[in-house]
């Protein structure tokens, strides 16, 4: 029987090696790959026509730029406007890495934890930096809250920089463990429903049913999190809500 | 004691986090059933709220279990 794990192990299609750098190409590249043909075949090909009443595949492409955009309106303002572009690259990659995983025998980039990591820092130092730029050294008054007594605050502040060096971890491990745990779980039912055979393998089969559209959602619902995060974030640099 | 028996105790141990969340979670939707009750015209409207507590409190789980992994598998 093979474990549930082996789904996420990563196989070399190309070797290629730089020096001592190995940058073969991956199944995980692979499916990133598709992820990003896919995504841009919906943009580019959907709103082709540009028609006034749009087609399906046109209702679809502006489905998801209207859901992003009133997002970023809502959580950003009027400031955000300029970082929209990374923001609904980044909420489409992960939809769509998010759900071809779903498709059997699949792979699903976000299931490693460096994918998401190397994402979520991106987004830390992108908002730290736009933090600073935007209000220089008063950006460190973040960590200070306000109306609090200075007494208190010697354990506060401590509490406010750690919770902030924190975000880019929880905010990767959050997408990481929520797509492995999804995927174990659906491997290890479907472990079941060979274990019990053709007599009574039929309930796992139907709770695995379930279990997939369960996924769905959640794949759907952790690419909403993780951007709506980034728009928070966002927001705490622009604005300094503290 | 030897250390694969320790492990699997610990890794039991890491799924106490478990309670916590489902106290979360189901705060999180009695919360939003009462609330819906009270007032039905307002309910739709906080749904996607309930699904992003629902997200975030379900993440916390998660991680008992990338530790329950760890300690599994890693150690």
């Amino acid at each position: 029987m093979h474990s549930p794990m082996e789904q996420f192990e990563i196989k070399r299609l190309l070797d290629l090696r730089i020096g001592s750098l190995d940058a073969s190409y991956t199944n995980s590249a692979l499916w990133m790959t598709i992820a990003v043909i896919l995504a841009a075949l919906l943009f580019v090909y959907g709103m082709r026509q540009r028609a006034l009443v749009p087609g399906r595949l046109q209702a679809v492409a502006e489905l998801g730029y209207e859901f992003v955009a009133s997002m970023v309106r809502d959580n950003v303002g009027n400031a955000g406007k300029k970082y929209f572009p990374f923001i609904l690259t980044l909420f489409v990659f992960i939809l769509f890495c998010n759900v071809l995983g779903l498709v059997p025998y699949s792979f699903t980039p976000t299931s490693h934890i460096i994918v998401t990591f190397s994402m979520a820092i991106v987004v830390f130092i992108g908002v730290t930096i736009i933090g600073f730029a935007r209000h220089g050294l008063h950006f460190l008054e973040f960590f200070v809250p306000k109306g609090v007594p200075a007494w208190l605050l010697v354990i506060l502040v401590p509490i406010e920089v750690i919770s902030y060096f924190v975000r880019p971890f929880s905010l990767s491990i959050r997408l990481f463990a929520n797509m492995l745990a999804g995927h174990t779980m659906l491997k290890v039912f479907g472990g079941f429903v060979v274990m019990l055979g053709i007599l009574a393998g039929w309930a796992p089969l139907a709770f695995i049913v379930a279990l997939t559209g369960l996924e769905l959602i959640i794949a759907f619902l952790q690419a909403y999190v993780f951007t709506i995060l980034t728009c928070l974030y966002l927001n705490d640099a622009i604005h300094m809500s503290h | 004691m030897d250390a694969s028996a320790a492990k699997l105790i610990g890794a039991g141990l890491a799924t106490i986090a478990l309670a916590g969340v489902g106290v979360g979670i189901g705060n999180i939707f009695g919360s939003f059933v009462s609330g819906a009750l009270r007032n039905p015209e307002a309910a739709p409207r906080v749904f996607g709220n309930v699904l992003l507590g629902f997200a975030l409190t379900e993440a916390v789980a998660l991680f008992a279990l990338v530790i329950a992994f760890m300690i599994l598998f890693v150690f």
